[in-house]
């Protein structure tokens, strides 16, 4: 008996299924919190919590909590609980076992309405105060006359009230609580600023120059995505996932289509699986150079930024060519790729695997040799590992940190399997890890570029698939690793063509719960190159 | 005499693929006739103002990093003196909408919007802020940044090329050289108690949109 099965024994309540990977336990909602503190605190010690996904059953309300240890990261339990109060759905909260449920619950009662009670912050994420209903709710009425365009700001008070529910033995409480103490010195970042990576809201609250807290406001580019997905047809739905993390776009729709072939256990040509990893491996340099090129701007240095365009106007040269579109690829379908490569592909990354080790050199040479950035990041916004795992920083951020939690090597995906790379990982978790951690990564990708390049198999570059593409009765779940740290797509479907359910896992949101823990006590002058640092895209957090 | 002239140095008059909407205004002017003295210093102050416009850096989502692109090297738009991208609007004479603008956006956009100072151009860049674009059917996106302020230029694709953002620009440049810069709308003056709501709704800046 393996240990996962006989730890799960021990829930004579719950109800343990199980695909031989992926084990699903279902709770009562009474007994949510003792589950999840038993399982966090076991031997197996499932300290990662990858997602929390909000359902609407239809008649009833619930979530789904996806649990790895970092341990044993092959391990994935999700966890569900339901409530059937449509009216004033409460579930415990398991913020104080996992550090990220706390902005996953905010996100859950946004959009469907559960409240948890003792999650410390029960304002809503996304969407105004004066929002009427829940978007992602069966019921949720979209007509435009409800909520029209509002013309005036929100007022954002820094003395805004914060509900919270507490549950104490039994006994419900209703409290409320200041945001900020009078007195503190606030300063707002955004959503309108240049160095915030888009459209971010930073509330900053200061003592001379020391960052006392910071309060994110998201949902400036809110665009509903995951509710438009339950009324488009999968093939639809990938051009949407593109325009979420543009910067990674093709790895995350690579993603959404490995999803959607487990569902439909559809074999995918050899071909296109080393075509999609050759062409994910260029997405990653691309967007590790404009995140080199960004932060390196955060802090001053403009001929950096344009450095790294230039390099990266390469790759877009071979993706034009071969993808057809630039920044949007539209590459991955369901089944392969769209159309096969160009007659040039090849010969054009063999000539750009050289070309960037030596620009690599000389970023080197520039940027991290010199003595102003080196001092600048040196001993700043230090992420303990235990503190990255909490928060569930994943991707590059967290292997800065020491957490081995490269998805390309715990479940290894499309063609990784048939290359030899390095999961590089740093141990001090300072900026300067964060920073030279995606150069190596630029080195690393084109180490397996330049392994698969010459061994693309021949045959077809897409499987046949019916022109209706219907998913099975179930609930599908993938991991890829993004440029900035792990996407899950979490599939429900009830046999339609339609999904019942899409739920996107965003890296970036557990990226500025990590900023918020990285710079809390440094100089104000620090924060954007912190945030650079993480290289955040903000519309994957708002989807 | 002949007023105005609506060819621009960087891009040749046979190279646009719409020349009929100008023509069409220029032959309005001429027909109203204008003071030479005038005619000679707009042309002056046009011809500086075309060269160097300025715009603010405001980008959503992912025409932002088209927009990047186009400040970088490869494409460079500080040949065509659009050199300088201001982080505050009140230094800024165009604003590019890179991005889907959603509601909670729409009102900090039109804030924007209103700080800048007169005469402001607006380019609507990508179908998102053309009309809402792949995200047409969700509940939190406006339709159009055309909703909420007027625009002058739309660029349209997803995520427009860099090079069919330069046209679009050089197509603002010529409709700065046309304008009567005496006769622009000017800042509206908030201090006087009648004009307090003139920034919510300016009748002249809303016909402004129409205006080639």
């Amino acid at each position: 008996m393996k240990m996962i099965d006989k730890l799960l024994a021990q829930f004579a309540y719950a109800s343990v299924t199980s695909d031989g990977k992926y084990y699903t336990v279902a709770v009562p909602k009474e007994k949510l919190h003792e589950t999840a503190s038993r399982l966090r605190n076991s031997a197996l010690a499932f300290d990662f919590l990858m997602d929390i996904v909000g359902m609407d059953y239809g008649d009833s309300l619930g979530t789904i909590y996806y649990l790895s240890c970092t341990q044993f990261p092959a391990y994935v339990i999700a966890l569900k609980t339901e409530t059937d109060d449509r009216e004033d759905p409460i579930i415990p909260s398991v913020s104080d076992i996992w550090e990220s449920a706390g902005l996953y619950e905010r996100e859950v009662h946004d959009f469907l309405g559960i409240r948890f009670a003792n999650n410390p912050d029960m304002r809503r994420l996304f969407l105004r105060k004066d929002w009427k209903g829940y978007p992602l709710r069966k019921d949720y009425d979209a007509n435009p006359e409800i909520n029209p365009v509002p013309l005036t700001n929100e007022n954002l008070d820094d003395m805004e009230t914060v509900p919270v529910i507490e549950i104490h033995n039994g006994l419900k409480e209703e409290k409320t609580y200041s945001l900020f103490e009078k007195g503190e010195y606030v300063v707002n970042f955004g959503p309108q600023h240049p160095a915030t990576h888009g459209v971010l809201h930073l509330r900053v609250s200061l003592d001379g120059e020391i960052i006392r807290k910071i309060d994110p406001n998201f949902g400036y580019i809110h665009r509903g995505i995951e509710k438009m997905s339950e009324a488009y047809t999968y093939p639809q739905i990938l051009h949407l996932i593109d325009r979420m993390d543009y910067l990674s776009g093709t790895i995350h729709r690579h993603g959404l289509c490995l999803a959607v072939e487990k569902g439909l256990q559809l074999e995918v040509p050899e071909r296109a699986h080393y075509i999609r990893t050759i062409i994910d491996e260029l997405t990653r340099i691309a967007s590790h150079l404009l995140g080199w090129g960004c932060m390196a701007m955060d802090m001053g240095a403009i001929t950096a930024f344009v450095y790294g365009m230039r390099d990266r106007e390469k790759i877009m040269d071979i993706f034009e060519e071969t993808c057809g579109g630039r920044l949007m690829a539209n590459y991955s379908v369901i089944g392969g790729v769209m159309n096969d490569i160009h007659p040039n592909f090849q010969r054009k990354v063999k000539e750009f695997i050289p070309y960037m080790r030596k620009m690599l050199k000389e970023h080197h040479l520039l940027f991290t040799g010199n003595p102003i950035a080196r001092g600048r990041m040196k001993d700043v916004g230090y992420l303990s590992k235990e503190k990255a795992i909490a928060l569930g920083a994943s991707g590059p951020t967290g292997r800065a940190s020491g957490w081995s939690n490269d998805v390309r090597k715990i479940e290894p995906y499309a063609a990784y399997r048939h290359a030899e790379f390095n999961e590089i990982l740093r141990s001090d978790g300072l900026t300067f890890d964060r920073y030279i951690i995606r150069l190596d990564e630029i080195a690393e990708s084109l180490k397996i570029i330049e392994q698969l390049i010459d061994n693309i198999p021949g045959g077809a570059y897409a499987a046949k698939t019916k022109a209706i593409i219907k998913l099975p009765e179930g609930e599908f779940h993938q991991r890829v690793e993004g440029a900035r740290g792990e996407f899950d797509v979490y599939i429900h479907s009830k046999g339609d063509k339609y999904p019942y359910r899409v739920k996107f896992r965003s890296p970036s949101m557990t990226l500025v719960s990590a900023l918020k823990a990285i710079a809390t006590g440094t100089k104000v002058a620090d924060l954007i190159m912190l945030g650079g640092s993480l290289d955040y895209v903000v519309p994957c957090i708002d989807r | 005499m002949e007023v105005k002239d609506i060819c621009i140095k960087n891009m040749k008059y046979e190279d646009f693929k719409e020349n009929e909407y100008l023509e069409n205004y220029l032959k309005e002017l001429r027909a109203n006739g204008v003071n030479i003295a005038i005619a000679k210093l707009d042309d002056l102050i046009n011809w500086g103002r075309s060269n160097s416009v300025w715009p603010l850096t405001f980008a959503t989502s992912c025409c932002g990093i088209e927009f990047m692109c186009l400040g970088a090297a490869r494409y460079d738009f500080a040949r065509f003196g659009w050199e300088v991208t201001r982080n505050s609007p009140r230094q800024a004479d165009v604003v590019f909408c890179c991005g889907t603008i959603v509601h909670k956006m729409a009102p900090v956009l039109k804030r924007l919007y209103d700080q800048m100072a007169e005469p402001k151009y607006v380019m609507a860049f990508g179908s998102c802020a053309i009309g809402g674009g792949p995200f047409k059917k969700s509940y939190h996106t406006v339709m159009g940044v055309d909703q909420i302020i007027p625009v002058d230029i739309y660029i349209p694709g997803c995520p427009p090329r860099p090079d069919a953002m330069i046209y679009g620009m050089m197509q603002l440049a010529r409709k700065i050289k046309m304008q009567e810069f005496f006769k622009l709308p000017k800042q509206p003056d908030l201090s006087s108690p009648d004009n307090s709501d003139s920034s919510e709704n300016n009748p002249e800046t809303k016909e402004k949109g129409n205006r080639p």
